[in-house]
């Protein structure tokens, strides 16, 4: 009988045990919060602003490129 | 706003999609990777617009090689150095992505050994290039080291540490990424992903082949 109780008892703490390593840590409270979405509005605005600076040099690279057409002419 | 083409706009439109989505959108919960599995769209893609971006250098090598037009060498040069500021972006994220979930800043995986020698074949590249001073055998020289760079990157990264262990999904007898997304969802954003990343490549690619092409034109007048 009380090898039977341990053995229950052990089989109790593996299943806890079981249920621990189940338990994956997710940043559900991050997002519920909301505090997430700074994140990614912060993200954005970066790539906003790297996009911008990309079209910049795209149009002064394009104006230079006429300028020396001009030149050769 | 002539400049603004339809890819260039896709480019950020798909990237501004991987980062919204790519952060809101619900993930594979998984023991050790946790939240950290979003770096697929991130980390990951940055290497498959690596292999995209050296696999133009090595198409424009070849098209030089054939009819030795010098627009293609210029291709050729500055995607490898594109395709360099990737793996490098692509080694460095993954390096902190590793400390986090295997516990060192580098370790001894294939993948990861045959990433930084895929690198060095490119640094050895850049220095070929700078060490041939005439124009025309530099081209030539450097388009015929660039078919094998590109085919032992392929090897290093592609091949060889599919054929031994690898901490790597997809390696070694791990399920690729694609058996842990069972729900899709990632699937959805990590495809756009390298889309998105790739176009953005090859626009500062084409920035690059510009600005060079440019300063060409003003050397020889």
């Amino acid at each position: 009988m009380k090898k039977n109780i341990l053995l229950l008892f052990f089989a109790l703490l593996a299943a806890i045990a079981e249920g621990f390593a189940q338990n994956v840590e997710m940043a559900d409270g991050l997002r519920s919060s909301g505090k997430i979405y700074v994140v990614v509005g912060v993200l954005c605005i970066i790539f906003i602003g790297i996009v911008v600076y990309l079209i910049n040099l795209d149009r002064k690279l394009a104006q230079l490129k006429k300028e020396v057409e001009q030149l050769k002419n | 706003m002539a400049n603004l083409k339809w890819w260039k706009i896709a480019a950020i439109v798909l990237v501004l999609y991987t980062i919204i989505a790519g952060f809101l959108m619900p993930v594979p919960t998984l023991p050790i990777l946790h939240e950290s599995i979003r770096n697929l769209y991130f980390h990951v893609t940055m290497w498959f617009a690596m292999i995209i971006i050296l696999a133009v250098s090595v198409v424009h090598g070849v098209k030089f090689l054939n009819k030795g037009q010098r627009y293609n060498d210029i291709v050729s040069s500055e995607a490898a150095k594109v395709g360099i500021l990737l793996g490098i972006l692509g080694t460095t994220t993954g390096s902190l992505w590793a400390n986090n979930t295997w516990g060192a800043w580098w370790v001894n995986d294939p993948k990861l050994n045959g990433a930084a020698i895929s690198l060095l074949f490119y640094f050895a590249y850049l220095i070929l290039r700078s060490a041939l001073p005439d124009e025309d055998k530099r081209a030539r020289v450097s388009a015929i080291y660039n078919i094998f760079a590109f085919t032992m990157m392929l090897v290093f990264i592609g091949v060889l540490p599919r054929m031994t262990d690898s901490l790597h999904p997809g390696n070694g007898g791990n399920p690729g990424f694609g058996g842990y997304d069972l729900d899709g969802n990632m699937k959805m954003i990590f495809y756009p992903a390298i889309i998105g990343w790739s176009l953005l490549a090859v626009w500062i690619l084409s920035l690059r082949v510009g600005f060079k092409v440019l300063v060409e034109k003003i050397q020889n007048n």
